[in-house]
């Protein structure tokens, strides 16, 4: 197995897909001539050419758009954007008409397309550009929500969001581009939608991560063991289809549940773990599902601020040191 | 047969409609489902259907006026009939606010959606009690309203807004529950409690560790293995000085280096299935212990040689047959746990040093003080503490824990001259011994009849722990070392 970045594997998945699909292409803006804002789409306009890499005018509900109607005839778009927080201008196409279109035609439209670009906070570009959209777009029915945390997972769930008839809203962490890991090769290698992975395993409490909180949770339990503490880490991976089960069956053998997220905890995808698991493990919980969550608040600029608006390593080790009464 | 024509709820949030427009003039036949008027609601202009065929007798509201839900605007009849009483009541207004909350009701009642609503009408002169959909009212014919009377038919209510239908929880309610939380109210996380119910603990023995005293998952799992952690966390050789006051007014003869009072340490093991089966059908055959009782004769011509040498050389501490019993009892229960234990329903408690209670007539009475660790005491020790324990029961001069928590009783009628009895067992403890007189008697040995001292012992066990068997295994080893009391050093 290769040792290579996420925006590397990012890259592969692309490549792939497209060599296998020539119905597959890639539209956004910087995606051709200047090889991606972060550099994931190197090479490809190279190797496919400028009508499989379209460079978009500044227009996300445009390219967004036209990115929908191709979709419903017949292609399969992967819509690029510059960050997320530039999807909002685009809601309109993917909420409205994505993730509608298959229900309101009865079927007789599918809409094969993949939303893509990094989501959560970056370094210091403050509010406007830091925000996690997940629990907006897992809100509804009709789009599949998913959140790499490795390497492979990237590669794998990019392929089968690639090949998956419904619309797949991928979000990617601009802080995660250049993390490192194993990728199994080979152009067959897929991780399927809506299934969660148990990244490391624990007895006393379970701490479910997703995206940039996956390092930072399996951190936190390299600390917590050697204080006796074993937490059992569980990435979702995708969070439309959120595969509750893996969480739930967890949480039966732990009795304790903290969910890390950078998103704000207020209708956050926390809340709604919280809830499914309140409703599925009840009678398992030892203590109240603790949540730990961006802070509800605008992203500051400040340096020091901005850490302290994000979780991190220390405050997951307090959090199950909490539900475990340990504190 | 005539029928009041009411204005419709056409919008589910209408309150009152205007009569945009007549499409049948008075003295125009009608039909079932042919339009009346034209209405303008809060959203749009909308077409009232009639709900009866005759003829359209009179219009009781002009184009161009607003009237509110549910009021009279038209009477449908037959050509010559008398419609003075329905035009007099219409004009009245009271039937207006029934109408509105009965069409209130059915609209709240239904789903959601608001399908195309005929105009209402009534027939015979009853006032319509229903929104309907899409389908006249065939049961309302001289019918009574299905819906109940809500509300005061004078009252003008056409500018109410709708009552609500369900009662609002009173501010009492909703903090009843609060205020009986805080007093005594356990706390305790989910898991936990199935817990403790799976095992059988009583959850308001238990001190909560978590936040607010909250009992969480390892305060249960403290309390399943606390009985087995307890006696590890006292250990056999502490001083006796210790926590109970009652020691020091105690004159102990023997310089005891052994632990004493208090609760005998001891392990628990959950019941099984098997175990509860058990007890409760056994518990329905004698009382609310099921007794079983062995017994075993044992040839006591060794002890009573021992004895007599042991008085012979210390004559100012005599030790008595008793003694023996009780020490050789105390070392067969540490060999056959099962006999030293409690039955506790969902656990069985094992006691891990023999604390013997011996049974004292007293003058209109019985009590059994306690011998604490018996076996780990010389006969010496034992007859001295029986002595002196016996002698201050008399007197009336126990303490309550010298007289309690014993882990079995030994009790010995045998200077009554009693051959053989059967005691009943002193719960909570799992067995009692009843010892007879040693008399000498004509037993067979070698195919020759000889005499022996013989004493005859009965064991009365609880069987819910103690099964024939495991008695009967304990009076093996009880006899075997009463008949050769050398065993006791070894």
């Amino acid at each position: 197995m290769a040792v290579i970045t996420m925006r590397e594997a990012l890259n592969q998945a692309m490549r792939e897909e497209m060599r296998r699909d020539e119905g597959v292409f890639l539209m956004g803006e910087e995606v051709a001539a200047y090889q991606g804002a972060y550099k994931v789409s190197k090479g490809l306009l190279e190797e496919f050419g400028d009508r499989r890499v379209v460079d978009s005018p500044i227009t996300e509900l445009g390219f967004a758009g036209l990115g929908v109607g191709a979709a419903m005839a017949g292609l399969r778009p992967i819509i690029e954007f510059m960050t997320f927080n530039f999807s909002i201008l685009a809601t309109d196409q993917i909420v409205n008409h994505a993730a509608k279109m298959r229900y309101m035609s009865g079927g007789q439209f599918k809409v094969p397309i993949v939303f893509r670009g990094p989501n959560g906070s970056a370094f210091q570009v403050s509010s406007q550009h830091s925000q996690a959209l997940e629990s907006w777009y897992a809100h509804f029915p009709g789009l599949k929500v998913v959140m790499p945390s490795t390497p492979a997972d990237a590669k794998g769930l990019l392929k089968s969001a690639i090949r998956d008839d419904d619309p797949v809203i991928f979000l990617e962490q601009e802080r995660m581009y250049g993390l490192k890991g194993e990728v199994p090769d080979g152009e067959d290698f897929l991780v399927p939608l809506g299934q969660a992975d148990v990244k490391r395993e624990g007895k006393d409490c379970t701490v479910v991560a997703r995206s940039m909180t996956v390092p930072l949770a399996l951190k936190a339990a390299e600390e917590l063991e050697k204080q006796g503490v074993s937490v059992e880490v569980i990435d979702p991976r995708t969070i439309r289809p959120l595969d509750i089960e893996t969480i739930v069956n967890s949480v039966k053998k732990t009795n304790r549940l903290v969910v890390a997220e950078e998103s704000h905890a207020f209708c956050g995808v926390a809340a709604e773990i919280s809830a499914q698991v309140m409703e599925h493990a009840f009678d398992y919980l030892d203590a109240p599902v603790k949540r730990l969550s961006g802070a509800d608040a605008p992203m500051p600029y400040a340096k020091n601020l901005e850490r302290l608006a994000l979780p991190d390593v220390e405050r997951i080790v307090k959090a199950v040191r909490e539900v475990a009464y340990l504190e | 047969m005539a029928t009041q024509v009411v204005m419709p709820k056409l919008s589910p949030t209408m309150e009152e409609g205007q009569l945009s427009r007549w499409l049948k003039n008075e003295g125009d036949k009608v039909s079932v489902g042919e339009p009346l008027a034209e209405i303008d609601t809060d959203k749009a202009t909308m077409e009232a259907q009639a709900l009866a065929t005759g003829v359209l007798r009179k219009i009781l509201v002009p184009a161009g006026e607003t009237v509110p839900l549910g009021a009279v605007i038209a009477i449908i009849g037959e050509p010559d009939e008398d419609i003075s009483g329905l035009v007099s009541e219409a004009s009245s207004g009271a039937a207006q606010a029934d109408n509105k909350e009965r069409i209130e009701e059915s609209v709240q009642g239904r789903a959601y959606g608001a399908p195309d609503e005929l105009a209402q009408v009534v027939p015979g002169g009853e006032r319509t009690q229903a929104t309907v959909e899409g389908q006249p009212l065939k049961s309302d014919v001289g019918g009574t309203p299905a819906a109940p009377e809500a509300g005061a038919a004078g009252q003008n209510k056409s500018q109410d807004p709708p009552q609500p239908q369900q009662p609002q929880p009173t501010a009492a309610d909703a903090g009843g529950n609060g205020q009986r939380a805080e007093g005594s109210r356990l706390i305790v996380s989910p898991i936990a409690a199935r817990m403790a119910a799976e095992a059988g603990i009583n959850l308001h023995d238990l001190r909560g560790s978590g936040p607010g005293g909250r009992i969480v998952k390892r305060d249960i799992e403290a309390a399943m293995s606390g009985a087995a952690a307890q006696p590890a966390a006292q250990p056999q050789a502490q001083p006796q000085t210790q926590e109970q006051p009652g020691t020091q007014l105690r004159a102990v003869p023997s310089p005891a280096q052994v632990p004493a009072d208090g609760v005998a340490p001891y392990r628990e093991e959950n019941v099984t299935t098997m175990r509860a089966t058990i007890a409760r059908r056994l518990i329905t055959s004698l009382g609310p212990i099921p007794h079983i009782f062995l017994t075993t004769e044992v040839e006591m011509d060794r002890a009573v040689e021992m004895r007599r040498q042991l008085n012979e050389l210390d004559p100012e501490n005599k030790v008595s047959i008793n003694d023996f019993v009780i020490k050789v009892a105390a070392v067969a229960l540490m060999r056959h746990p099962a006999v030293n234990a409690s039955f506790q329903e969902k656990a069985v408690r094992y006691y891990e040093r023999a604390d013997v209670g011996v049974a004292v007539a007293l003058e209109n009475g019985l009590i059994t003080p306690v011998v604490r660790s018996a076996n780990t005491k010389s006969v010496g020790q034992i007859s001295r503490e029986v002595k002196e324990l016996a002698e201050r029961a008399r007197n009336r001069k126990l303490a309550p824990d010298e007289y309690t928590g014993a882990t079995f009783s030994v009790s010995n009628l045998g200077m009554f001259g009693v051959d053989e009895f059967t005691a009943l067992i002193n719960p909570p403890e799992a067995a009692i011994l009843a010892v007879g007189a040693v008399t000498p008697r004509p037993v067979v040995r070698e195919g020759q009849v000889v005499v022996r001292q013989i004493m005859r012992v009965t064991l009365s066990c609880d069987h819910r722990i103690v099964d024939g068997a495991a008695g009967a295994k304990f009076l093996q080893t009880l006899k075997k070392i009463l008949e050769n009391p050398l065993y006791l050093i070894t």
